[in-house]
């Protein structure tokens, strides 16, 4: 089985789902002779030509809308938006049309259509090209959200995404898109959508997260079993659906729930899950549920290393729940 | 190069057949009829959507329309009953989506504002203005890759024509050389302010060519002039010449939103309405046949009892079917 980075895992998917369907197609930025900025697309406007990796005008709305109108006619678009902070003029499409369509029309049509987007910080970007708004689409009935933090997943997910019938929005962790290393099976298969990752079992505390914050997790847990604390790494994978009965389960047996997210703490995916333990597990908390997030504010520059959270951060939370 | 022009006027109407002129006609009375009934019901206060009505705007949906076929793909705005009568709706599915019932052409999920019916083509109203250009951008993008012959029509308002999309989506299309016709129905009013409120220029046709797209302006209240110009847009599409915009020329006689007028309101005279209503779209056009001598008045009354017939069996139906179960609101 060959191993490869989170990116090369994602440029391998895409390649994999456009040979076996002509109804995929990818558009946005760059994505064509240059393979976008990342590489991700890389190679695969030599392969399958100009008209199905199309190159468009900067125009983040104009490249939703054009995969909404693309979808509903049968084809199976891919969208990249540059960097997720740049995705904001596509919200209307997205919050509006793309996520309302099968709902308002009775289900008369679908959109399926998976839009990919490099989020959350870690490269030095500073406030636009940082950011992790999972949150927004979170709210937004008739999305899915997803966020790999494995290559292995990254695969896996994106082939779950393309053949599903409603819009995803699919974040890629792009501090881990070179980070992250793992082995990837050469044939298609199938993550499930939905369906949350047991990175690391344990019996103390429960961590939940997603992303990039998902091997920092499990540093942190590895550095608390050396102090005897026995930690279990939720990596969500599917922001929405949520796999609530993994979260709650784990929390049943730990007694205590540390949640960590890059995303500012108000407002942040984090408060969802709090919410969820404290209605349906809160009889088996030892601890109050501690949440570890951004700050609330813009994404600095600079201080960037101060701002996501670290093994510093949540070790410290995973102390406070235990000590309480 | 793309350029912008004015439409010369319509040429006679013995130049088109008799069942095109009859098919025109129609289209415009129909929509004009189903949506004075609209009007007329609406005070009972079972109808409680939001109703934009766009009597007086009936020669541009009708003229664009008659060069469709079931191939080709229509979105419109939240003021575009139009399309989706002109281009063939099932009346008896319209009514009941405004009444929000069951049988709906959206199960009455959505109301006259959102409508949407796969069988007859319309894919797409919605009340965010702008917000289907972009979509019908990629359907024509669809069309390309399938090697399909189908045109994209998108109807917007003036009022789309302040909004960044509508310049994204021409720049995109004149780009792409897509078969995408945008059609804009310059009723010169946006809720209640005029385009001049909101525009420096009255020049939306004008705007095309600056991203390759030919732009034309035309008399939105004479259906032939309409129909004569939307032929040639289409042709060209079909072609893979690329899209138009088109700018139709017309008034609303209707308030903004409701059944009723608002001249009271103070934002426009009775002496602007009067000068619009005059030029009707539909009289405009039973003069000009009559005169022509090519359809008489018989024929012209025989299409308005039919259309009465039909409108009162859709109202009947709607009122009687069921609304949507309650468990349907999470399905």
């Amino acid at each position: 089985m060959p191993t490869m980075n989170l990116l090369q895992a994602v440029n391998v998917g895409l390649r994999e789902a456009m040979r076996s369907d002509d109804r995929v197609v990818l558009l946005g930025e760059d994505i064509g002779r240059r393979g976008g900025v990342f590489g991700a697309t890389e190679g695969l406007s030599k392969e399958f030509g100009a008209e199905r990796v199309i190159d468009t005008p900067l125009t983040e709305c104009g490249i939703v809308g054009s995969a909404i109108g693309m979808a509903l006619y049968g084809l199976r678009p891919i969208p990249e938006i540059q960097f997720l902070d740049f995705i904001y003029p596509a919200f209307d499409q997205i919050v509006s049309e793309m996520a309302k369509y099968r709902y308002r029309s009775g289900g008369q049509y679908t959109c399926p259509m998976v839009l990919r987007a490099p989020a959350g910080g870690g490269i030095k970007g500073g406030h636009y090209h940082s950011q992790s708004s999972e949150a927004y689409f979170a709210h937004t009935p008739g999305l899915v959200v997803l966020m790999p933090a494995t290559p292995f997943d990254a695969k896996g997910l994106l082939a779950s995404a393309i053949q599903g019938e409603d819009p995803v929005i699919f974040l890629e962790p792009k501090r881990l898109y070179r980070a992250a290393k793992g082995e990837v099976p050469e044939e298609r298969y199938t993550v499930p959508i939905g369906k949350a990752r047991v990175a690391r079992e344990g019996k103390n505390v429960t961590l939940v997260a997603w992303g990039a914050m998902v091997p920092v997790c499990e540093e942190a847990a590895g550095q608390a079993a050396e102090k005897g604390i026995d930690c279990e790494v939720i990596d969500l994978r599917s922001i929405v659906p949520l796999d609530a009965e993994t979260i709650l389960a784990s929390v049943a047996k730990t007694g205590r729930a540390v949640i960590v997210h890059e995303a500012p703490k108000t407002g942040g995916f984090g408060a969802e899950i709090s919410a969820l333990i404290a209605e349906k597990a809160i009889e088996y908390l030892e601890a109050p549920i501690a949440r570890v997030a951004g700050f609330d504010t813009p994404f600095p520059y600079t201080l960037e290393h101060i701002y996501m959270p670290d093994t510093r951060r949540v070790g410290k939370a995973i102390e406070g729940v235990i000590n309480f | 190069m793309a350029h912008s022009s004015r439409a010369p006027s319509a040429t006679s109407p013995r130049q088109h057949q008799r069942e095109r002129l009859l098919w025109l006609y129609r289209a415009m009375l129909r929509m004009r009829m189903a949506e004075e009934k609209v009007a007329e019901l609406y005070p009972q206060q079972e109808m409680r959507c939001p109703v934009h009505l766009h009597v007086g705007q009936e020669a541009v949906s009708a003229g664009v329309c008659a060069n469709l076929t079931p191939e080709d793909r229509i979105f419109g705005s939240h003021r575009s009953h139009g399309p989706y009568l002109a281009f063939g709706g099932n009346l008896g599915a319209f009514f009941a989506e405004l009444y929000g019932k069951a049988a709906g052409c959206c199960r009455g999920r959505g109301g006259s504002m959102h409508l949407l019916d796969r069988p007859a083509g319309y894919w797409g109203s919605s009340a965010i203005v702008g917000g289907t250009i972009p979509i019908a951008v990629g359907t024509a993008l669809e069309a390309v890759y399938h090697r399909k012959n189908s045109v994209s029509v998108v109807f917007f308002g003036d009022g789309a024509a302040d909004e960044g999309i509508l310049y994204e989506s021409l720049s995109y299309a004149g780009l792409k050389k897509l078969p995408v016709l945008f059609v804009c129905e310059n009723n010169q009013y946006a809720t209640n302010s005029h385009q001049r409120a909101r525009q420096a220029l009255d020049n939306i046709s004008e705007r095309g060519p600056v991203f390759g797209v030919p732009g034309v302006r035309v008399d939105g209240n004479s259906v032939l002039a309409v129909y004569e110009v939307a032929r040639e847009s289409v042709r060209r599409a079909r072609m893979s010449g690329g899209p138009t915009l088109l700018e139709c020329d017309t008034y609303r006689w209707k308030g903004h939103v409701g059944p009723v007028g608002d001249i009271p309101m103070g934002y426009r005279t009775q002496q602007e309405l009067d000068g619009w209503v005059a030029r009707c779209p539909l009289r405009q056009f039973e003069q000009m046949v009559f005169a022509e001598g090519v359809l008489k008045q018989s024929d012209l009354d025989g299409v308005k009892q039919g259309l009465a017939r039909e409108i009162d069996e859709a109202v009947a139906f709607a009122k009687a079917s069921p609304f949507p179960d309650p468990a349907e609101m999470t399905a």
